[in-house]
């Protein structure tokens, strides 16, 4: 159960080995969270998570949308209720690659998006039936606007939040929450070898603002904050200036 | 589906909530329990999440208020769902009073014993369930069981937040009164350690003794605190033409529906503390209504708004006698952190009941609340959770909404005895609350 202070006890984590999730998954274990869950490809080599009192590994494959109800239960099973959900997994891939490629691209965003609408889905039907918990989904504000130079990955980013808050608006009063997490530029492996954009942040601040707003109950963050009022400008800009933008 | 908080208004989750009107229905509710469980609600007084289970059922007991009283003896038998607000109005007419009431009339008899609340008395009196004198519970096959302090159950029902069973009626004894007032000494203190001795020295006059603290004060005034300490009144005391045992209590002022976040910050909460100090004039033999005297927060209704919609926490401990350091220890890092608590209340317990989870026992008690808001208060409470272990203290579980189940065993050593009995009784895990799941209870 989250407490008053916003600390929770148990967590599971889809997407064993994202930077951002583990980031987010040891501030709140550092907050107090004992029971952890990592559910990834291969857990074989998921990274110890320090400090917490039980860490269970579990299989799970994000291309596989008809398993996902099927780890979740899991993860209830060996944990019980499930105070934070975090699906973090998704790939990113150059918009050249997808070019060349659009079946890779077509396979990407059934993970970036489809995956999600599945976990999303199955993750809100156990916080409903438990009455309490947070879905955080980690958006991008690559899908606020979609911009020429990755718009494969911007546009299931869109749809993922769009979805996002469609599924918050559809669990209101039901005691569970969705979160829906908008970072800039993230600086890490995921984006290794490219050059960080304005406002990039590190995955250890995207978790700081991720814990934050799991205490003040926050439904949209942003990392860093000032990116909402610079994509509040983006969101206007005219087609002919947007198109121009150099990445 | 209702989304339920405590008095705290933290930590909302959704669960069904039942009103049952009789024993009957709570037996049937009981029976057609989810997998979710069932826990019993009085009125929502406990600050945390015990009357709260997410997902599953709440018996909101409210409707259980048949009462009797043997006016020969003061034994009152109750439903679980009757205030003591409701109980004093018709009982101090009659001359008796309940034998303990906590800071607000505004709890259930059922509250009252899963709690088992103490009150200004607890230096003579002890806690509520030292006056019960049976039980009647719906077990969680849906079954009916009477215990009384002969039985292991009865003892783990008292102080056992509703996780043995559904209490709906209790027989307790009430103390006889011959008027409705409190005659009342009013005394300030210039510091702690002053507070403290003339505690010591002579509270065991008053049957009725607590301190305010004003947790603001610095320096060398830290620790200054008003003590209020009285009796029941005798009608020679009352001035002539006051009707006995007249008891009307009003509520005066209601708190806005809601309150901007910070509106208790430092600033607000230091003029008020100094207002009350300056306002707290020494005085002997003062004649006070009941209200007044052991209830001046249910003079606002809905008080617990002023703290905004990030709510607020309790934070009440007990470290044993001779434990006083933590006592200091603790009052002089609120102090330095400039902690805003609007009432800080300090209170020597007497001898705690037979209770396996019950909170009192003989040293000093202090409550405080917090707004839940503030930077850095999980740590500093987390730290005040050892030092108060460190001590052999524990913390009050009706107050409590955020500290650790591995704090609990350690304050609690009497856990797993409680366990036991409880998984005797309730062999399906019926019974389950919020507070049970972060508690691991």
């Amino acid at each position: 159960m989250k407490n008053a202070l916003g600390s929770v006890d148990t967590v599971l984590l889809l997407g064993g080995r994202s930077e951002i999730g583990l980031a987010i998954v040891e501030r709140l274990v550092r907050d107090g969270a004992r029971k952890v869950v990592l559910a990834s490809r291969d857990p074989g080599e998921t990274p110890p998570v320090i400090g917490a009192a039980e860490v269970h590994l579990l299989e799970f494959d994000a291309s596989a949308p008809e398993t996902h109800g099927e780890v979740v239960e899991a993860a209830a099973k060996l944990v019980g209720d499930l105070d934070v959900i975090i699906p973090a997994f998704g790939v990113l891939g150059s918009q050249e690659a997808y070019d060349a490629d659009p079946v890779a691209a077509a396979r990407a965003v059934a993970v970036n998006y489809g995956g999600h609408v599945s976990m999303g889905l199955f993750a809100a039907r156990r916080l409903r039936e438990q009455g309490h918990g947070t879905l955080v989904v980690l958006s991008s504000v690559a899908g606020i606007r979609v911009r020429r130079a990755n718009f494969v990955y911007g546009s299931a980013k869109a749809g993922l939040d769009g979805f996002a808050q469609g599924l918050g608006d559809a669990v209101h009063g039901s005691g569970a929450r969705v979160m829906v997490v908008r970072p800039g530029f993230v600086v890490g492996r995921m984006t290794k070898g490219m050059s960080p954009a304005p406002l990039s942040s590190t995955p250890g601040q995207v978790a700081d603002a991720v814990v934050a707003g799991l205490r003040s109950g926050a439904e949209v963050v942003w990392v860093p904050g000032a990116l909402r009022a610079m994509f509040a400008v983006m969101r206007v800009l005219p087609r002919a200036v947007w198109r121009r933008m150099p990445r | 589906m209702t989304l339920l908080t405590g008095w705290g208004r933290t930590a909302p989750t959704v669960a069904r909530v039942a009103r049952p009107r009789s024993s009957e229905e709570v037996a049937e509710l009981v029976r057609r329990a989810s997998e979710r469980g069932v826990v019993p609600r009085g009125l929502g007084r406990a600050y945390g999440d015990a009357a709260q289970n997410a997902g599953g059922l709440v018996l909101d007991c409210t409707g259980l208020t048949t009462w009797s009283l043997d006016e020969s003896t003061g034994l009152v038998t109750a439903g679980a769902g009757i205030s003591l607000h409701d109980l004093m109005t018709a009982l101090v007419s009659k001359g008796w009073f309940v034998p303990v009431t906590p800071g607000t009339r505004h709890v259930t008899v059922g509250g009252a014993v899963a709690a088992d609340v103490h009150g200004k008395n607890h230096h003579v009196d002890s806690s509520f369930g030292a006056h019960v004198r049976s039980l009647t519970l719906v077990t969680a096959d849906g079954g009916s069981r009477t215990v009384t302090p002969a039985d292991e159950l009865f003892w783990a029902t008292v102080g056992g937040m509703g996780l043995t069973g559904v209490i709906v009626e209790a027989v307790f004894q009430c103390v006889p009164i011959e008027t409705s007032r409190v005659r009342v000494d009013v005394e300030r203190t210039r510091d702690l350690d002053h507070t403290l001795e003339t505690m010591t020295a002579t509270d065991d006059r008053y049957r009725y003794t607590v301190a305010w603290i004003d947790l603001l004060a610095s320096g060398a005034r830290l620790g200054r605190s008003v003590l209020t300490r009285g009796d029941h009144a005798s009608r020679a005391e009352l001035p002539r033409g006051t009707e006995p045992l007249a008891f009307a209590p009003r509520t005066r002022l209601k708190a806005p529906p809601w309150a901007p976040n910070g509106l208790l910050n430092p600033l607000t909460v230091r003029a008020f503390n100094e207002a009350w100090y300056r306002k707290s004039r020494p005085a002997t033999g003062l004649i006070q209504e009941i209200g007044p005297f052991f209830h001046p927060l249910d003079f606002v209704e809905g008080w617990n708004r002023v703290y905004g919609s990030n709510g607020f926490v309790q934070y009440q401990f007990v470290v044993p006698f001779g434990q006083e350091a933590t006592l200091r220890r603790i009052v002089s890092r609120l102090s330095a952190e400039g902690v805003v608590s609007f009432l800080t209340v300090l209170k020597r317990f007497g001898p705690g009941t037979p209770g396996m989870l019950s909170f009192p026992m003989p040293g000093w008690t202090l409550a405080l609340d917090i707004p839940a808001g503030r930077v850095g208060l999980a740590r500093l409470l987390r730290e005040f959770d050892e030092w108060v272990m460190e001590a052999g203290g524990r913390l009050y579980l009706a107050k409590d909404s955020r500290m650790s189940a591995q704090a609990l065993a350690t304050m609690y050593p009497r856990l797993d005895e409680w366990r036991k009995i409880r998984d005797e009784a309730d062999q399906g895990g019926v019974f389950r609350s919020d507070l049970a799941r972060r508690l691991a209870l």
